[in-house]
């Protein structure tokens, strides 16, 4: 685990370079294959930048209404570049919105765009676990397999690991589904989307930090259940005789 | 033909979802969340306990917060940003510290000077307890790879997060504690 890179007096967050490295590599695949559907790549990084900025400033103001008397008391910290003072949901649902505005004013096709967009979800995948990796977090269950590693006080599932591959292999299974532009559009995407929840479905049960729900349910494992659910139904209604080609892209 | 080869992906879809269901209550488990219950020093574990002297040479003990809101923050009156965020720190703990917080700015001293240590606390006025890791011992033991590195802890005496660098933000710091001072014991 290397949460920091210490550079002379600058402590560089590991986890934090991963998830930029991530994004910036899986924008740039998306890029290149994002004409091949009929997009332009100038209109994918602005639709993931106005994305990013907004969803940023909206989980910052988002923390804010939630934790008023602190800003009051410390206005300042408003415009503070810590990632601490940032609500995730808020900041989700705000850059989701933008890039919908976006994408409606650019009449953005919906499910060719989603697409387009899987190479960075994909890549992204890999960069969160390898910022799980840096930072031993998303840590696995105790574990007497001999590939178990010693973190945290006990000898654990390298569920980070399993996490990395995969990521890996998803991008592997979707990089030549990725280039073709024969199949429905929305495929791709909702094929990203089955097998990264298949996959959370699955390495769940490794984990040792899960939330439980229902004596002894992991909550994330019910959550992947229904996106997995809701994106074969999804590749369902795609195969449908005469649905198939009313969303040929290619 | 097309309608055949829909058939068999639905009934694929199906099993894959049978399949799903099945591991999820295979897997489930109500003691798998192993966290709270091992010292580590990982948000989700039990804070490790130490015993240290203060610097006016009282002796503190971790496990006797127990039942308090605790920032374990590590530092060295050499480092910068350490230095930028204690009066933040002083303030919060003047704010909330009737209300059941606590602060133990433990100086890594094997790595500091005494000294300058007690200039530096006198210089800003600090008034909460300043422990002394004079052998390294607690800064080893929290894995501190970069100073400073801070420990928001809960009543329950589990790390509810792990702030490495510095400075903090002071909005940070209020909210972080507002929000821990709020969980019920």
């Amino acid at each position: 685990m290397l949460p920091t890179l210490q550079l002379g007096p600058l402590a560089i967050q590991t986890p934090g370079l991963m998830l930029l490295l991530g994004l910036w590599l899986g924008l740039s695949l998306a890029e290149k294959i994002a004409s091949k559907r009929g997009l332009s790549g100038d209109h994918l990084y602005n639709l993931t930048f106005i994305g990013l900025i907004v969803g940023l400033a909206g989980a910052r103001l988002g923390y804010v209404f939630q934790f008023l008397d602190a800003f009051v008391q410390s206005p300042l910290g408003l415009f503070s570049l810590n990632p601490g003072l940032l609500d995730p949901f808020s900041g989700f649902a705000l850059g989701l919105l933008s890039m919908l505005v976006y994408g409606k004013r650019k009449n953005l096709p919906f499910w060719p765009t989603l697409d387009a967009l899987t190479p960075v979800l994909a890549v992204l995948m890999i960069g969160v676990a390898l910022a799980h990796v840096a930072s031993g977090e998303a840590f696995g269950a105790e574990t007497s397999l001999p590939w178990g590693i010693d973190l945290w006080g006990t000898t654990r599932h390298p569920a980070q690991f399993y996490e990395l591959a995969a990521g890996l292999l998803i991008l592997g299974i979707l990089i030549r589904p990725m280039n073709a532009t024969a199949t429905p559009a929305g495929t791709l995407f909702l094929a990203f989307l089955a097998l990264a929840a298949g996959s959370r479905l699955f390495l769940e049960a490794f984990r040792g930090d899960s939330a439980l729900i229902l004596g002894g349910i992991r909550a994330a494992q019910l959550a992947a259940w229904a996106i997995l659910a809701a994106a074969l139904a999804g590749l369902d209604r795609l195969s449908k005789p005469g649905e198939g080609a009313s969303h040929q892209t290619g | 033909m097309k309608f055949m080869q829909q058939s068999r992906a639905r009934i694929f879809y199906g099993l894959i979802l049978i399949l799903g269901l099945a591991w999820l209550w295979y897997s489930s488990n109500p003691g798998a969340a192993t966290g709270g219950k091992i010292p580590a020093p990982q948000a989700g574990f039990l804070a490790p306990n130490f015993t240290l002297q203060t610097l006016d040479g009282q002796p503190i003990e971790l496990s006797d917060r127990r039942g308090k809101v605790v920032l374990v923050n590590i530092w060295a009156s050499w480092c910068p940003p350490c230095r930028a965020e204690m009066p933040a720190i002083e303030r919060t703990w003047q704010d909330f510290r009737d209300q059941g917080f606590i602060v133990l700015a433990v100086n890594s001293t094997a790595q500091d000077q005494l000294p300058t240590v007690q200039a530096f606390v006198a210089q800003n006025s600090l008034t909460f307890p300043i422990p002394l890791d004079e052998s390294g011992e607690v800064t080893r033991l929290y894995r501190v790879a970069s100073l400073p590195t801070s420990f928001f802890i809960g009543r329950d005496g589990v790390i509810r997060e792990v702030v490495i660098g510095g400075p903090m933000a002071e909005a940070l710091l209020r909210s972080r504690v507002e929000q821990l001072l709020k969980e019920t014991p």
